[in-house]
């Protein structure tokens, strides 16, 4: 493991829970890695798995979507749908060798700023272990 | 050639103390599009503002980057300002420099990196960005509230007296809902039948109010300002015009069934008012139990009697189609069963009731005429003892939840037992005694202090008949001891839960309902009476459990809330929704399954090019709520999301 390496991960966040979580966790002044770069979505229901894919083609080293609760969409049944779609997402990056730790899911409300940081440093580690996408290169 | 201006903000030191945000001015000048760049102490501030209008004008610009806090807080501010410079409010975006980077980052060279890299997200984002014009749609003006208890009685009042028509769809014979059962209020001991049939009266005689009792909501259709609504009229097998409610129909009629609004403690007729100040005054045939009914065409009594003309043995339901602008949703609660504890011995045990059956008991206007007695033999009560939280704070039988409002008619009911038999003794057992209201502490020690009710701190294990008493078996967990109370009545405290079909009015409407299918709010704190589906607002025990004054208050909000659509004459919504290119879409339909809100349609075109005709997705523009799910579906890219569109996305992702 290269101990300098830095990975770059792009975020899919709802607007309405993870994204606001992020922002809490700002103001709330919880410190975390700097490595995520934020899409913001109306709803992790928005994502289509092609942005996943494009984003593991262009270089990303990991990708992570994030979205409310289970129940607490603000759309009602957005993020079953992305529950859905990522899960066979996930199998799919198996499939085509991709390392499939580089795709992760969260499910952050806008009440845990806490999680979210934990999240983001979570995946960082794991995409640290994972080392960089040079798959694509 | 698009000419982008990327403004940062300081905001004091909030931004600057750990990003540099001169450098990342300089350097954001080198993204494709830039043609300006520069900082501000306040951006949000009105010389901050002008500073984005003069650059507008002296730069030519057409597309704005503000580098700044969360969108959350000033995306609408700085829309405005563009709007006022003459650009499309939504040729802009915001980067969110504050709350997720220099707020959470503390190393000034990897925030000020960090910062960069978002604006260069935003400006490549704000390259693909492209005007949306703001969408208006018209406004029933007249609002329907779903349920007539003293919840949906007062928001339909407070929206009437502002001069606005309001229907009312209750689906018993009357209105006035639970608290028409009640006797006393807490903390007051104001009579409930005195301060509700004003208004109960109040209702029925504004003439912007039309009443629909006996009747249910069928179908809503549509959307904010436009809903399609089938009520279903239950054949009442009265005339309502006719009737004058002489009472000479029920005084007559040979059926004697057991009374639903007294809790089975007193007996009604066939034909018959739910209770003496019913709205409106007149009766109707249960007919699974009348004599017409049942045996063919026999008796016909009150049709006979009624002296005019008022009973329709061949009334059928009816079916209502009206157009509304928004919904009230008060459809109230419903008492918690409590058969699942079989130690308590209710259905057994005829001397154990529930909190609703001592109400009726009390009432003078009740089955037993005021007086507090033992049903299985008449004799009055004396000790009684009350149990609270039956199928509250239970996790495992009951609801997770605290009920609110057991504890304090529990302790109505103990100064109600002293106060009309005197020689009583009142025993409450309890968990925590939870008095949180205006005077409802005060009035707990009052009980407990004037009225001499023994509170025990413990729960009830068992209780088992002796002779004609009841023996309740227990734990004072404070004195640590076991107690056997010898009582001639228990009482059961039950917890307030949804109604048995919650559920399927929540799906009718669209709204969301919790794990106890409550029905759920669009934000606890800041929106407690909206649901997300917007047009439609709670009120009342429908939500979570509530007192009167809470339930009155919450009517108000909702009602407000109505109003302030009631008074517009078109509705601006955000054009943020997603929008069908017919040309690309093949008509599969995955998109109108895959819509939570119905808000896609299947619609047949004239296909030019191939002469033929052909199923395309049609986007209902007041119904979608800009979501996207539709788009990730889409196989043929044929559907898209404005401001949250494929390519806006996608330009993101190829910078990143």
């Amino acid at each position: 493991m290269n101990e300098n390496f830095e990975p770059k991960i792009i975020g899919f966040l709802c607007n309405w829970c993870s994204y606001a979580g992020a922002d809490l966790a700002g103001s709330s002044r919880i410190s975390y890695p700097s490595n995520v770069r934020v899409i913001r979505v109306p709803c992790s229901g928005r994502v289509n798995p092609l942005f996943v894919l494009r984003c593991l083609i262009k270089g990303a080293d990991g990708v992570l979507v994030s979205g409310c609760h289970i129940n607490d969409c603000h759309y009602s049944e957005g993020n079953y749908h992305a529950r859905r779609r990522f899960a066979v997402l996930k199998q799919l990056l198996d499939y085509l060798g991709i390392d499939s730790r580089r795709f992760q899911m969260s499910w952050v409300s806008a009440a845990e700023g806490d999680k979210w940081a934990k999240v983001v440093s979570g995946m960082v580690e794991e995409i640290k272990k994972a080392g960089p996408n040079k798959q694509f290169k | 050639m698009a000419r982008t201006g990327v403004f940062v903000c300081w905001c004091g030191t909030n931004i600057s103390a750990t990003v540099d945000v001169e450098k990342v001015a300089e350097a954001a000048k080198n993204f494709q599009g830039v043609r300006f760049s520069t900082t501000y102490r306040y951006m949000c501030s009105d010389p901050g503002q002008n500073i984005i209008k003069q650059a507008i004008k002296e730069y030519r610009l057409d597309r704005i980057v503000v580098a700044a806090c969360s969108p959350s807080l000033h995306e609408k501010t700085f829309r405005k300002c563009i709007e006022e410079s003459g650009l499309n409010p939504y040729m802009l975006e915001i980067a969110n420099i504050r709350e997720q980077c220099s707020w959470v980052h503390k190393n000034r060279e990897e925030a000020t990196d960090k910062a960069l890299q978002i604006i260069r997200l935003a400006s490549a984002k704000v390259l693909r960005d492209f005007p949306l014009e703001k969408k208006f749609i018209s406004v029933e003006k007249k609002a329907l509230v779903i349920g007539g208890g003293i919840s949906g009685i007062q928001a339909a009042l407070d929206i009437a007296v502002a001069g606005y028509n309001v229907v009312i769809v209750e689906r018993e014979p009357s209105i006035g809902g639970r608290m028409a059962r009640f006797d006393k209020t807490f903390p007051t001991l104001d009579c409930a039948a005195c301060i509700l049939t004003p208004k109960m009266v109040a209702v029925s005689q504004n003439g912007k109010v039309v009443l629909h009792t006996y009747s249910e909501v069928e179908s809503v259709q549509g959307y904010v300002g436009n809903f399609d609504v089938k009520i279903r009229k239950k054949a009442r097998s009265v005339d309502l015009k006719k009737c004058t409610g002489c009472g000479q129909c029920y005084a007559k009629c040979p059926v004697k069934v057991p009374s639903e609004f007294d809790m089975g403690l007193g007996m009604r007729k066939a034909i018959y008012v739910q209770f003496p100040q019913a709205v409106p005054n007149v009766p109707v045939i249960d007919r699974e139990n009348c004599r017409y009914f049942t045996q063919a065409g026999k008796c016909g009594v009150c049709r006979k009697i009624c002296p005019f003309q008022a009973v329709d043995y061949d009334q059928q339901d009816e079916i209502i189609e009206e157009k509304f602008g928004m919904i009230i949703v008060a459809t109230g609660f419903t008492q918690f069963d409590h058969s699942v504890y079989g130690e308590y011995g209710y259905g057994k045990f005829k001397n154990v009731i529930t909190g609703l059956h001592f109400e009726r008991m009390v009432n003078s206007s009740g089955p037993t005429g005021g007086k507090i007695i033992c049903p299985s033999d008449g004799r009055d009560a004396k000790d009684v003892v009350f149990i609270s939280c039956i199928g509250s704070r239970d996790e495992q039988k009951g609801m997770p939840y605290c009920s609110r409002l057991c504890c304090m008619y529990t302790a109505k009911h103990a100064l109600l037992l002293k106060e009309h038999n005197p020689e009583s003794q009142a025993y409450v057992f309890y968990i925590d005694i939870r008095a949180a209201g205006k005077n409802y502490e005060e009035f707990v020690k009052k009980v407990q202090d004037e009225y001499g009710a023994i509170y025990l701190r413990g729960r009830v294990s068992r209780i088992f008949e002796k002779g004609n008493k009841l023996i309740v078996r227990g734990a004072d967990t404070l004195s640590g001891s076991q107690i056997e109370i010898e009582a001639d009545l228990v009482v059961l405290a039950t917890g307030l839960i949804a109604q048995a079909d919650a559920p399927k009015v929540a799906q009718m409407l669209r709204i969301p309902y919790d794990k106890n299918n409550l029905f759920t709010e669009a934000h606890p704190k800041l929106a407690p009476v909206e649901t997300i589906t917007s047009g439609i607002f709670l009120t009342g025990a429908c939500q979570s459990p509530k007192d009167i004054p809470d339930t009155v208050a919450t009517a108000s909000a909702a009602s407000v809330k109505a109003l302030g659509l009631l008074t517009q004459e078109k509705l601006v919504r955000e054009p943020q929704i997603a929008r069908v290119d017919a040309v690309l879409c093949s008509g599969c339909k995955l998109c109108v399954q895959a819509c939570p809100f119905k808000a896609i349609e299947a619609e047949e075109i004239e296909d030019r090019a191939r002469k033929q005709k052909r199923i395309v997705a049609k986007v209902l523009e007041g119904v979608c709520t800009g979501c996207g799910v539709c788009t990730a579906c889409c196989r043929m890219s044929a559907i898209d999301l404005d401001n949250f569109a494929n390519r806006q996305l996608m330009a993101e992702i190829e910078v990143v």
